[in-house]
Protein backbone atom coordinates (compact mmCIF):
# COMPACT_ATOMS: atom_id res chain seq x y z
CA UNK A 1 0.00 0.00 0.00
CA UNK A 2 1.38 3.36 -0.98
CA UNK A 3 -0.87 5.23 1.41
CA UNK A 4 -2.17 3.72 4.62
CA UNK A 5 -4.46 5.71 6.87
CA UNK A 6 -5.85 4.46 10.17
CA UNK A 7 -8.25 6.32 12.40
CA UNK A 8 -7.13 9.69 11.05
CA UNK A 9 -8.89 12.46 12.94
CA UNK A 10 -8.70 16.25 12.96
CA UNK A 11 -10.53 18.40 15.44
CA UNK A 12 -10.64 22.19 15.43
CA UNK A 13 -11.83 23.04 18.93
CA UNK A 14 -15.20 21.35 19.30
CA UNK A 15 -15.61 20.76 15.60
CA UNK A 16 -14.51 17.42 14.21
CA UNK A 17 -13.54 18.03 10.59
CA UNK A 18 -12.20 14.55 9.93
CA UNK A 19 -13.57 11.72 12.01
CA UNK A 20 -11.49 8.56 12.21
CA UNK A 21 -10.95 7.88 8.53
CA UNK A 22 -9.38 4.65 7.22
CA UNK A 23 -7.94 4.42 3.73
CA UNK A 24 -5.50 2.22 1.86
CA UNK A 25 -4.43 3.35 -1.56
CA UNK A 26 -2.46 1.19 -3.98
CA UNK A 27 0.42 2.25 -6.17
CA UNK A 28 -0.67 3.47 -9.61
CA UNK A 29 -4.22 4.08 -8.53
CA UNK A 30 -6.31 7.17 -9.19
CA UNK A 31 -8.19 7.57 -5.96
CA UNK A 32 -10.99 10.06 -5.39
CA UNK A 33 -12.26 11.65 -2.22
CA UNK A 34 -15.80 12.61 -3.08
CA UNK A 35 -18.08 14.66 -0.90
CA UNK A 36 -19.83 17.98 -0.45
CA UNK A 37 -18.04 21.13 0.64
CA UNK A 38 -16.95 20.99 4.25
CA UNK A 39 -17.00 17.19 4.29
CA UNK A 40 -13.33 17.12 5.33
CA UNK A 41 -11.70 16.27 2.00
CA UNK A 42 -9.21 19.13 1.93
CA UNK A 43 -8.43 18.72 5.62
CA UNK A 44 -7.63 15.06 4.97
CA UNK A 45 -5.43 16.02 2.05
CA UNK A 46 -3.60 18.65 4.08
CA UNK A 47 -2.88 16.10 6.77
CA UNK A 48 -1.50 13.65 4.20
CA UNK A 49 0.62 16.47 2.77
CA UNK A 50 2.00 17.32 6.27
CA UNK A 51 0.48 20.81 6.26
CA UNK A 52 -1.80 19.98 9.18
CA UNK A 53 -1.05 17.84 12.18
CA UNK A 54 -3.61 15.11 12.82
CA UNK A 55 -5.32 15.21 16.20
CA UNK A 56 -5.37 11.44 16.24
CA UNK A 57 -4.63 8.41 14.12
CA UNK A 58 -1.83 7.33 11.82
CA UNK A 59 -1.12 8.14 8.20
CA UNK A 60 1.70 6.56 6.22
CA UNK A 61 2.49 8.09 2.85
CA UNK A 62 4.98 6.16 0.72
CA UNK A 63 5.77 4.28 3.92
CA UNK A 64 6.63 7.43 5.87
CA UNK A 65 4.75 8.72 8.88
CA UNK A 66 3.26 12.18 8.13
CA UNK A 67 4.10 13.47 11.60
CA UNK A 68 7.45 11.88 12.40
CA UNK A 69 8.94 11.75 8.90
CA UNK A 70 7.33 14.78 7.34
CA UNK A 71 10.41 15.67 5.29
CA UNK A 72 10.44 12.27 3.59
CA UNK A 73 6.72 12.54 2.97
CA UNK A 74 7.18 15.96 1.37
CA UNK A 75 9.85 14.61 -0.95
CA UNK A 76 7.51 11.83 -2.08
CA UNK A 77 4.53 13.98 -2.94
CA UNK A 78 3.47 16.74 -5.28
CA UNK A 79 0.39 18.78 -4.49
CA UNK A 80 -1.85 21.10 -6.46
CA UNK A 81 -3.84 23.22 -4.08
CA UNK A 82 -7.42 24.26 -4.48
CA UNK A 83 -6.36 27.91 -4.50
CA UNK A 84 -3.71 29.15 -6.92
CA UNK A 85 -0.41 29.21 -5.08
CA UNK A 86 2.07 30.39 -7.66
CA UNK A 87 3.65 33.84 -7.46
CA UNK A 88 1.91 35.94 -10.08
CA UNK A 89 4.78 38.42 -10.38
CA UNK A 90 7.09 35.66 -11.52
CA UNK A 91 6.90 34.03 -14.92
CA UNK A 92 5.75 30.46 -15.35
CA UNK A 93 9.33 29.39 -15.88
CA UNK A 94 10.52 31.22 -12.78
CA UNK A 95 7.83 29.62 -10.63
CA UNK A 96 8.96 26.20 -11.80
CA UNK A 97 12.62 27.09 -11.24
CA UNK A 98 11.83 28.21 -7.70
CA UNK A 99 10.05 24.94 -7.05
CA UNK A 100 12.85 22.84 -8.52
CA UNK A 101 15.47 24.57 -6.37
CA UNK A 102 13.41 24.16 -3.23
CA UNK A 103 13.11 20.45 -3.92
CA UNK A 104 16.81 20.09 -4.62
CA UNK A 105 16.50 19.18 -8.31
CA UNK A 106 20.14 19.26 -9.52
CA UNK A 107 21.12 22.45 -11.39
CA UNK A 108 22.59 20.39 -14.24
CA UNK A 109 19.33 19.19 -15.75
CA UNK A 110 17.08 21.91 -14.35
CA UNK A 111 16.26 23.43 -17.73
CA UNK A 112 15.53 20.09 -19.29
CA UNK A 113 13.23 19.02 -16.46
CA UNK A 114 11.32 22.29 -16.50
CA UNK A 115 10.92 22.08 -20.25
CA UNK A 116 9.65 18.53 -19.92
CA UNK A 117 6.81 19.39 -17.57
CA UNK A 118 5.98 22.57 -19.51
CA UNK A 119 5.51 20.43 -22.58
CA UNK A 120 3.30 18.03 -20.69
CA UNK A 121 0.83 20.80 -19.86
CA UNK A 122 1.24 22.71 -23.12
CA UNK A 123 2.70 25.89 -21.69
CA UNK A 124 6.07 26.05 -23.45
CA UNK A 125 5.25 29.14 -25.49
CA UNK A 126 3.88 31.03 -22.46
CA UNK A 127 6.70 30.17 -20.09
CA UNK A 128 8.19 33.67 -20.04
CA UNK A 129 4.92 35.48 -19.32
CA UNK A 130 4.17 36.61 -15.80
CA UNK A 131 1.63 34.33 -14.17
CA UNK A 132 -0.75 37.26 -13.63
CA UNK A 133 -1.30 37.19 -17.40
CA UNK A 134 -2.40 33.55 -17.32
CA UNK A 135 -6.01 32.39 -17.47
CA UNK A 136 -7.41 30.28 -14.63
CA UNK A 137 -6.97 27.09 -16.61
CA UNK A 138 -3.40 27.90 -17.60
CA UNK A 139 -2.52 28.68 -14.05
CA UNK A 140 -3.96 25.39 -12.89
CA UNK A 141 -1.95 23.59 -15.55
CA UNK A 142 1.20 25.39 -14.48
CA UNK A 143 0.62 24.22 -10.94
CA UNK A 144 0.10 20.65 -12.08
CA UNK A 145 3.40 20.90 -13.96
CA UNK A 146 4.98 22.25 -10.81
CA UNK A 147 3.60 19.38 -8.76
CA UNK A 148 5.25 16.91 -11.14
CA UNK A 149 8.61 18.64 -11.43
CA UNK A 150 10.40 16.72 -8.69
CA UNK A 151 9.07 13.33 -9.86
CA UNK A 152 6.85 12.60 -6.88
CA UNK A 153 5.43 9.12 -6.40
CA UNK A 154 2.11 10.58 -5.43
CA UNK A 155 0.29 13.61 -6.78
CA UNK A 156 -2.48 15.26 -4.77
CA UNK A 157 -5.02 17.29 -6.72
CA UNK A 158 -7.38 19.32 -4.57
CA UNK A 159 -10.50 20.08 -6.60
CA UNK A 160 -8.54 20.28 -9.86
CA UNK A 161 -11.35 21.73 -11.94
CA UNK A 162 -13.20 23.86 -9.40
CA UNK A 163 -14.25 27.14 -10.95
CA UNK A 164 -13.13 26.26 -14.46
CA UNK A 165 -15.53 26.58 -17.37
CA UNK A 166 -16.83 23.32 -18.90
CA UNK A 167 -14.49 23.44 -21.87
CA UNK A 168 -11.40 24.01 -19.76
CA UNK A 169 -12.57 21.32 -17.40
CA UNK A 170 -12.78 18.85 -20.26
CA UNK A 171 -9.19 19.79 -21.25
CA UNK A 172 -8.02 19.41 -17.68
CA UNK A 173 -9.49 15.92 -17.51
CA UNK A 174 -7.65 14.99 -20.68
CA UNK A 175 -4.40 16.27 -19.18
CA UNK A 176 -4.94 14.22 -16.07
CA UNK A 177 -5.82 11.10 -18.08
CA UNK A 178 -2.72 11.58 -20.22
CA UNK A 179 -0.67 11.99 -17.11
CA UNK A 180 -1.85 8.69 -15.71
CA UNK A 181 -0.90 6.96 -18.97
CA UNK A 182 2.49 8.61 -19.39
CA UNK A 183 3.75 8.89 -15.84
CA UNK A 184 2.23 5.91 -14.07
CA UNK A 185 1.86 8.06 -11.02
CA UNK A 186 -0.51 7.56 -8.10
CA UNK A 187 -3.05 10.34 -7.95
CA UNK A 188 -5.37 11.37 -5.15
CA UNK A 189 -8.14 13.73 -6.22
CA UNK A 190 -10.64 15.52 -4.04
CA UNK A 191 -13.77 16.62 -5.81
CA UNK A 192 -17.42 17.32 -5.34
CA UNK A 193 -18.14 16.79 -9.03
CA UNK A 194 -19.67 13.36 -9.59
CA UNK A 195 -18.77 13.44 -13.23
CA UNK A 196 -15.14 14.07 -12.42
CA UNK A 197 -14.90 11.23 -9.92
CA UNK A 198 -16.70 8.89 -12.32
CA UNK A 199 -14.45 9.71 -15.23
CA UNK A 200 -11.04 9.85 -13.59
CA UNK A 201 -11.02 7.60 -10.56
CA UNK A 202 -10.32 3.90 -10.22
CA UNK A 203 -11.78 3.95 -6.74
CA UNK A 204 -13.56 6.57 -4.71
CA UNK A 205 -14.26 7.16 -1.07
CA UNK A 206 -17.49 8.99 -0.40
CA UNK A 207 -16.93 11.31 2.50
CA UNK A 208 -19.65 13.03 4.48
CA UNK A 209 -19.37 14.89 7.78
CA UNK A 210 -15.74 13.85 8.12
CA UNK A 211 -16.43 10.14 7.78
CA UNK A 212 -15.92 7.70 4.95
CA UNK A 213 -19.34 6.39 4.02
CA UNK A 214 -18.21 3.85 1.46
CA UNK A 215 -15.12 3.02 -0.62
CA UNK A 216 -15.23 1.21 -3.97
CA UNK A 217 -14.91 1.62 -7.71
CA UNK A 218 -17.53 3.87 -9.31
CA UNK A 219 -18.87 0.93 -11.35
CA UNK A 220 -19.30 -1.29 -8.31
CA UNK A 221 -20.95 1.46 -6.35
CA UNK A 222 -23.41 2.08 -9.10
CA UNK A 223 -24.20 -1.58 -9.61
CA UNK A 224 -24.63 -1.97 -5.88
CA UNK A 225 -27.81 0.05 -6.14
CA UNK A 226 -29.18 -3.03 -7.84
CA UNK A 227 -31.16 -1.43 -10.61
CA UNK A 228 -32.06 1.65 -12.58
CA UNK A 229 -33.47 4.83 -11.20
CA UNK A 230 -37.02 5.87 -11.93
CA UNK A 231 -37.82 9.37 -10.83
CA UNK A 232 -41.37 10.60 -10.94
CA UNK A 233 -43.02 13.90 -10.22
CA UNK A 234 -46.24 13.08 -8.47
CA UNK A 235 -48.58 14.67 -5.88
CA UNK A 236 -50.22 11.65 -4.23
CA UNK A 237 -48.15 8.52 -4.78
CA UNK A 238 -49.56 5.21 -3.71
CA UNK A 239 -46.37 4.11 -2.01
CA UNK A 240 -48.01 1.24 -0.16
CA UNK A 241 -48.86 -0.58 -3.36
CA UNK A 242 -45.42 0.22 -4.83
CA UNK A 243 -43.76 -1.27 -1.77
CA UNK A 244 -45.41 -4.58 -2.54
CA UNK A 245 -43.76 -4.86 -5.98
CA UNK A 246 -40.82 -7.25 -5.65
CA UNK A 247 -38.58 -5.59 -8.24
CA UNK A 248 -38.63 -2.22 -6.44
CA UNK A 249 -35.47 -2.19 -4.33
CA UNK A 250 -35.64 1.18 -2.70
CA UNK A 251 -38.02 4.10 -2.34
CA UNK A 252 -36.86 7.66 -1.70
CA UNK A 253 -39.09 10.68 -1.51
CA UNK A 254 -37.91 14.29 -1.62
CA UNK A 255 -40.14 17.32 -2.14
CA UNK A 256 -42.70 16.06 -4.58
CA UNK A 257 -40.34 13.68 -6.35
CA UNK A 258 -40.38 9.94 -5.80
CA UNK A 259 -37.20 8.05 -6.60
CA UNK A 260 -37.39 4.30 -7.08
CA UNK A 261 -34.53 1.89 -7.57
CA UNK A 262 -35.94 -0.72 -9.89
CA UNK A 263 -34.70 -4.00 -11.38
CA UNK A 264 -35.35 -4.36 -15.11
CA UNK A 265 -36.95 -0.94 -15.17
CA UNK A 266 -37.53 -1.00 -18.93
CA UNK A 267 -39.86 -3.98 -18.56
CA UNK A 268 -41.48 -3.02 -15.30
CA UNK A 269 -42.10 0.68 -15.83
CA UNK A 270 -45.67 0.32 -17.19
CA UNK A 271 -46.82 -1.59 -14.13
CA UNK A 272 -45.23 0.96 -11.82
CA UNK A 273 -46.98 3.80 -13.58
CA UNK A 274 -50.29 1.96 -13.34
CA UNK A 275 -49.81 1.31 -9.64
CA UNK A 276 -48.52 4.61 -8.35
CA UNK A 277 -51.28 6.91 -9.50
CA UNK A 278 -51.37 9.88 -11.85
CA UNK A 279 -47.83 10.97 -12.60
CA UNK A 280 -46.91 14.45 -13.88
CA UNK A 281 -43.60 13.42 -15.39
CA UNK A 282 -41.30 10.44 -15.35
CA UNK A 283 -37.62 9.88 -15.99
CA UNK A 284 -35.63 6.69 -16.24
CA UNK A 285 -31.85 6.51 -16.05
CA UNK A 286 -29.06 4.16 -15.12
CA UNK A 287 -27.61 5.01 -11.72
CA UNK A 288 -25.08 7.83 -11.52
CA UNK A 289 -22.71 8.58 -8.71
CA UNK A 290 -25.23 11.17 -7.66
CA UNK A 291 -27.71 8.38 -6.99
CA UNK A 292 -24.99 6.51 -5.16
CA UNK A 293 -24.38 9.50 -2.98
CA UNK A 294 -28.06 9.89 -2.27
CA UNK A 295 -28.32 6.19 -1.53
CA UNK A 296 -25.54 6.24 1.05
CA UNK A 297 -26.08 9.63 2.66
CA UNK A 298 -29.76 10.29 2.10
CA UNK A 299 -28.92 13.66 0.59
CA UNK A 300 -28.40 15.09 -2.86
CA UNK A 301 -24.91 16.29 -3.69
CA UNK A 302 -25.41 19.65 -5.29
CA UNK A 303 -22.67 20.88 -7.51
CA UNK A 304 -23.31 24.59 -7.13
CA UNK A 305 -22.43 24.84 -3.48
CA UNK A 306 -18.72 25.34 -3.99
CA UNK A 307 -17.56 28.67 -2.72
CA UNK A 308 -14.33 30.46 -2.05
CA UNK A 309 -12.84 28.48 -4.87
CA UNK A 310 -10.10 28.99 -7.34
CA UNK A 311 -11.71 31.75 -9.35
CA UNK A 312 -12.72 33.91 -6.47
CA UNK A 313 -9.29 33.66 -4.96
CA UNK A 314 -7.63 34.31 -8.29
CA UNK A 315 -9.60 37.48 -8.92
CA UNK A 316 -9.92 38.86 -5.38
CA UNK A 317 -6.28 38.81 -4.42
CA UNK A 318 -4.69 39.76 -7.67
CA UNK A 319 -3.90 43.23 -6.42
CA UNK A 320 -1.17 43.35 -3.84
CA UNK A 321 1.94 45.16 -2.77
CA UNK B 1 22.30 20.40 -0.23
CA UNK B 2 18.66 21.05 -1.00
CA UNK B 3 18.49 23.31 2.05
CA UNK B 4 21.16 25.52 0.52
CA UNK B 5 19.58 25.64 -2.92
CA UNK B 6 16.24 26.22 -1.20
CA UNK B 7 17.71 29.16 0.69
CA UNK B 8 19.00 30.57 -2.57
CA UNK B 9 15.66 29.94 -4.30
CA UNK B 10 13.70 31.86 -1.67
CA UNK B 11 16.16 34.75 -1.78
CA UNK B 12 16.09 34.81 -5.57
CA UNK B 13 12.31 35.01 -5.65
CA UNK B 14 12.28 37.90 -3.17
CA UNK B 15 14.89 39.73 -5.18
CA UNK B 16 13.05 39.29 -8.48
CA UNK B 17 9.81 40.52 -6.93
CA UNK B 18 11.66 43.50 -5.46
CA UNK B 19 13.03 44.46 -8.87
CA UNK B 20 9.59 44.14 -10.44
CA UNK B 21 7.82 46.27 -7.88
CA UNK B 22 9.24 49.68 -8.66
CA UNK B 23 6.79 51.48 -6.40
CA UNK B 24 8.27 49.71 -3.39
CA UNK B 25 11.69 51.15 -4.08
CA UNK B 26 10.51 54.65 -4.97
CA UNK B 27 8.41 55.05 -1.82
CA UNK B 28 11.17 54.00 0.54
CA UNK B 29 13.68 56.34 -1.09
CA UNK B 30 11.54 59.46 -1.48
CA UNK B 31 10.50 59.43 2.17
CA UNK B 32 14.02 59.73 3.65
CA UNK B 33 14.83 62.48 1.16
CA UNK B 34 11.92 64.51 2.52
CA UNK B 35 13.28 64.14 6.02
CA UNK B 36 16.76 65.01 4.95
CA UNK B 37 16.01 68.06 2.86
CA UNK B 38 12.84 69.49 4.35
CA UNK B 39 13.12 68.60 8.03
CA UNK B 40 16.92 68.61 8.11
CA UNK B 41 17.22 71.60 5.82
CA UNK B 42 14.62 73.58 7.77
CA UNK B 43 16.03 72.94 11.23
CA UNK B 44 19.59 73.01 10.00
CA UNK B 45 19.21 76.60 8.86
CA UNK B 46 18.80 77.64 12.53
CA UNK B 47 21.11 75.38 14.49
CA UNK B 48 23.85 72.80 14.50
CA UNK B 49 24.94 69.97 16.81
CA UNK B 50 28.36 70.37 18.39
CA UNK B 51 29.62 72.33 15.43
CA UNK B 52 28.21 69.84 12.91
CA UNK B 53 25.56 71.13 10.53
CA UNK B 54 22.20 69.60 11.58
CA UNK B 55 21.53 68.17 8.13
CA UNK B 56 24.88 66.42 8.20
CA UNK B 57 24.25 65.28 11.79
CA UNK B 58 20.99 63.51 10.93
CA UNK B 59 22.25 62.03 7.66
CA UNK B 60 23.42 58.74 9.25
CA UNK B 61 20.18 58.63 11.23
CA UNK B 62 18.12 59.03 8.08
CA UNK B 63 19.93 56.11 6.46
CA UNK B 64 19.03 54.00 9.47
CA UNK B 65 15.47 55.31 9.30
CA UNK B 66 15.13 54.31 5.66
CA UNK B 67 16.39 50.81 6.35
CA UNK B 68 14.38 50.54 9.55
CA UNK B 69 11.07 51.32 7.85
CA UNK B 70 11.61 49.17 4.82
CA UNK B 71 13.06 46.27 6.86
CA UNK B 72 10.18 46.05 9.26
CA UNK B 73 7.61 46.68 6.57
CA UNK B 74 9.10 43.78 4.65
CA UNK B 75 7.24 41.49 7.09
CA UNK B 76 4.03 42.45 5.28
CA UNK B 77 5.06 40.26 2.37
CA UNK B 78 4.85 37.13 4.47
CA UNK B 79 1.27 38.14 5.26
CA UNK B 80 0.67 38.53 1.53
CA UNK B 81 2.25 35.17 0.85
CA UNK B 82 -0.29 33.69 3.24
CA UNK B 83 -3.16 35.50 1.56
CA UNK B 84 -2.02 34.54 -1.92
CA UNK B 85 -1.56 30.95 -0.75
CA UNK B 86 1.98 31.07 -2.05
CA UNK B 87 3.13 30.24 1.46
CA UNK B 88 1.53 26.79 1.19
CA UNK B 89 3.77 26.00 -1.74
CA UNK B 90 6.81 26.99 0.32
CA UNK B 91 5.73 25.20 3.50
CA UNK B 92 5.01 21.94 1.71
CA UNK B 93 8.53 21.89 0.23
CA UNK B 94 11.03 19.62 1.96
CA UNK B 95 12.84 22.55 3.58
CA UNK B 96 13.31 23.31 7.25
CA UNK B 97 11.48 26.31 8.64
CA UNK B 98 14.86 27.76 9.59
CA UNK B 99 15.91 27.77 5.95
CA UNK B 100 12.65 29.38 4.91
CA UNK B 101 13.07 32.05 7.56
CA UNK B 102 16.69 32.76 6.67
CA UNK B 103 15.86 32.95 2.95
CA UNK B 104 13.21 35.53 3.71
CA UNK B 105 15.60 37.46 5.95
CA UNK B 106 18.25 37.57 3.25
CA UNK B 107 15.66 38.83 0.78
CA UNK B 108 14.70 41.66 3.11
CA UNK B 109 18.31 42.51 3.90
CA UNK B 110 19.08 42.77 0.20
CA UNK B 111 16.14 45.15 -0.39
CA UNK B 112 17.10 47.38 2.51
CA UNK B 113 20.80 47.45 1.62
CA UNK B 114 19.98 48.53 -1.92
CA UNK B 115 17.81 51.33 -0.56
CA UNK B 116 20.52 52.41 1.87
CA UNK B 117 23.06 52.41 -0.95
CA UNK B 118 20.95 54.72 -3.06
CA UNK B 119 20.66 57.22 -0.20
CA UNK B 120 24.39 56.93 0.43
CA UNK B 121 25.01 58.02 -3.13
CA UNK B 122 24.09 61.59 -2.21
CA UNK B 123 26.58 61.74 0.70
CA UNK B 124 28.98 63.99 -1.27
CA UNK B 125 26.26 66.67 -1.32
CA UNK B 126 26.80 67.00 2.43
CA UNK B 127 30.53 66.79 2.18
CA UNK B 128 30.60 63.30 3.69
CA UNK B 129 33.12 60.79 2.39
CA UNK B 130 33.34 57.16 3.55
CA UNK B 131 36.75 55.98 2.40
CA UNK B 132 37.57 52.49 3.63
CA UNK B 133 34.91 52.83 6.31
CA UNK B 134 32.35 51.97 3.65
CA UNK B 135 32.95 48.26 4.19
CA UNK B 136 32.41 48.67 7.93
CA UNK B 137 29.27 50.74 7.34
CA UNK B 138 27.85 47.90 5.25
CA UNK B 139 28.81 45.39 7.91
CA UNK B 140 26.97 47.38 10.61
CA UNK B 141 23.97 47.89 8.34
CA UNK B 142 23.89 44.20 7.50
CA UNK B 143 23.77 43.17 11.14
CA UNK B 144 21.26 45.85 12.11
CA UNK B 145 18.96 45.13 9.16
CA UNK B 146 19.04 41.38 9.83
CA UNK B 147 17.55 42.05 13.26
CA UNK B 148 15.00 44.55 11.98
CA UNK B 149 13.82 42.33 9.11
CA UNK B 150 13.41 39.55 11.65
CA UNK B 151 11.12 41.77 13.73
CA UNK B 152 8.92 42.38 10.67
CA UNK B 153 8.82 38.70 9.77
CA UNK B 154 7.99 37.65 13.32
CA UNK B 155 5.06 40.06 13.44
CA UNK B 156 4.06 39.03 9.93
CA UNK B 157 4.11 35.33 10.83
CA UNK B 158 1.55 36.04 13.55
CA UNK B 159 -0.80 38.20 11.49
CA UNK B 160 -3.59 37.18 9.17
CA UNK B 161 -4.29 40.44 7.37
CA UNK B 162 -2.02 43.11 5.88
CA UNK B 163 -4.14 45.77 7.58
CA UNK B 164 -3.52 44.24 11.00
CA UNK B 165 0.16 44.05 10.21
CA UNK B 166 0.28 47.73 9.22
CA UNK B 167 -1.36 48.72 12.48
CA UNK B 168 1.03 46.73 14.65
CA UNK B 169 4.21 47.85 12.96
CA UNK B 170 3.32 51.53 13.17
CA UNK B 171 3.58 51.04 16.94
CA UNK B 172 7.03 49.53 16.45
CA UNK B 173 8.47 51.72 13.70
CA UNK B 174 7.98 55.17 15.16
CA UNK B 175 9.30 54.53 18.68
CA UNK B 176 12.32 52.77 17.24
CA UNK B 177 13.00 55.74 14.99
CA UNK B 178 12.24 58.69 17.29
CA UNK B 179 13.97 57.10 20.29
CA UNK B 180 17.13 56.19 18.43
CA UNK B 181 19.16 59.38 18.48
CA UNK B 182 18.68 59.68 14.73
CA UNK B 183 17.38 63.23 15.12
CA UNK B 184 19.16 64.41 18.29
CA UNK B 185 22.40 63.79 20.17
CA UNK B 186 22.27 61.46 23.19
CA UNK B 187 24.53 63.34 25.61
CA UNK B 188 22.03 65.83 27.09
CA UNK B 189 18.85 63.79 27.35
CA UNK B 190 16.60 63.75 30.45
CA UNK B 191 17.02 60.51 32.39
CA UNK B 192 13.79 58.76 31.29
CA UNK B 193 14.55 59.41 27.64
CA UNK B 194 18.13 58.36 28.16
CA UNK B 195 17.03 55.01 29.56
CA UNK B 196 14.63 54.32 26.74
CA UNK B 197 17.06 55.23 23.98
CA UNK B 198 19.65 52.93 25.50
CA UNK B 199 17.18 50.05 25.38
CA UNK B 200 16.52 50.70 21.71
CA UNK B 201 18.70 48.60 19.40
CA UNK B 202 18.38 51.14 16.59
CA UNK B 203 20.28 53.62 18.81
CA UNK B 204 23.45 51.56 18.47
CA UNK B 205 22.99 51.30 14.72
CA UNK B 206 22.68 55.07 14.39
CA UNK B 207 25.60 55.61 16.75
CA UNK B 208 27.91 53.21 14.94
CA UNK B 209 27.10 54.57 11.51
CA UNK B 210 27.44 58.15 12.70
CA UNK B 211 30.78 57.21 14.18
CA UNK B 212 31.92 55.65 10.92
CA UNK B 213 30.64 58.51 8.77
CA UNK B 214 31.25 61.60 10.87
CA UNK B 215 33.80 60.40 13.41
CA UNK B 216 31.62 61.28 16.41
CA UNK B 217 29.87 58.60 18.43
CA UNK B 218 28.45 58.30 21.93
CA UNK B 219 29.70 54.75 22.50
CA UNK B 220 32.65 52.91 21.04
CA UNK B 221 31.85 51.49 17.64
CA UNK B 222 32.94 48.05 18.81
CA UNK B 223 30.47 48.24 21.68
CA UNK B 224 27.69 49.24 19.26
CA UNK B 225 28.59 46.41 16.95
CA UNK B 226 28.63 43.74 19.63
CA UNK B 227 25.23 44.84 20.93
CA UNK B 228 23.82 44.81 17.40
CA UNK B 229 25.13 41.30 16.83
CA UNK B 230 23.46 40.12 20.03
CA UNK B 231 20.22 41.83 19.05
CA UNK B 232 20.16 40.24 15.60
CA UNK B 233 21.13 36.79 16.82
CA UNK B 234 18.39 36.85 19.43
CA UNK B 235 15.82 37.85 16.82
CA UNK B 236 16.93 35.17 14.38
CA UNK B 237 16.40 32.60 17.11
CA UNK B 238 12.96 34.01 17.95
CA UNK B 239 12.12 34.26 14.24
CA UNK B 240 13.01 30.65 13.55
CA UNK B 241 10.80 29.66 16.45
CA UNK B 242 7.96 31.87 15.18
CA UNK B 243 8.19 30.31 11.72
CA UNK B 244 8.09 26.83 13.18
CA UNK B 245 4.88 27.68 14.95
CA UNK B 246 3.37 29.49 11.99
CA UNK B 247 0.12 27.99 10.75
CA UNK B 248 -1.55 28.44 7.42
Amino acid sequence: MLIEVKGLTKRFGDFTAVDSINLSIKEGEVFGLLGPNGAGKTTTLHMLATLLKPTDGIALVNGYDVVKQSDDVRKSIGIVFQEPSSDDLLTGYENLRLHALMYGVPQANLRKKIHEVLELVDLVDRKDDQVKKYSGGMRRRLEIARGLLHHPKILFLDEPTLGLDPQTREHMWKYIEDLVKKKKITIIITTHYMEEADRLCDRIAIIDHGKTVVIDSPEKLKSELGGDIVSMKIRKPNLKAIGKLRYVKKIDRTNGVVLLTVENANKNLPEILKTIGSVESVELHSPTLNDVFLHFTGRQLREEQAEGGFWERATTYKVRR
Amino acid sequence: MSELSGLYAIWEREFKVFLREKSRMVATIINPLFWLFIFGGGLGSSFSVGGTNYQVFIYPGIIVMATLFSSIFYGAYIVWDKKLDFLKEVLVAPLSRTTIFLGKVLGGVTDALIQASIIMLIAPLFGIGFGWNLALIYLVLFVLITGLVSIGLIVGSLMESPEGFGLIISFINFPLFFLSGALYPLDNLPTWLNVITRLNPATYGVDAIRGLMLGTSEFSIMFDFILLCMFSLALIVIGTFAFRRMKL
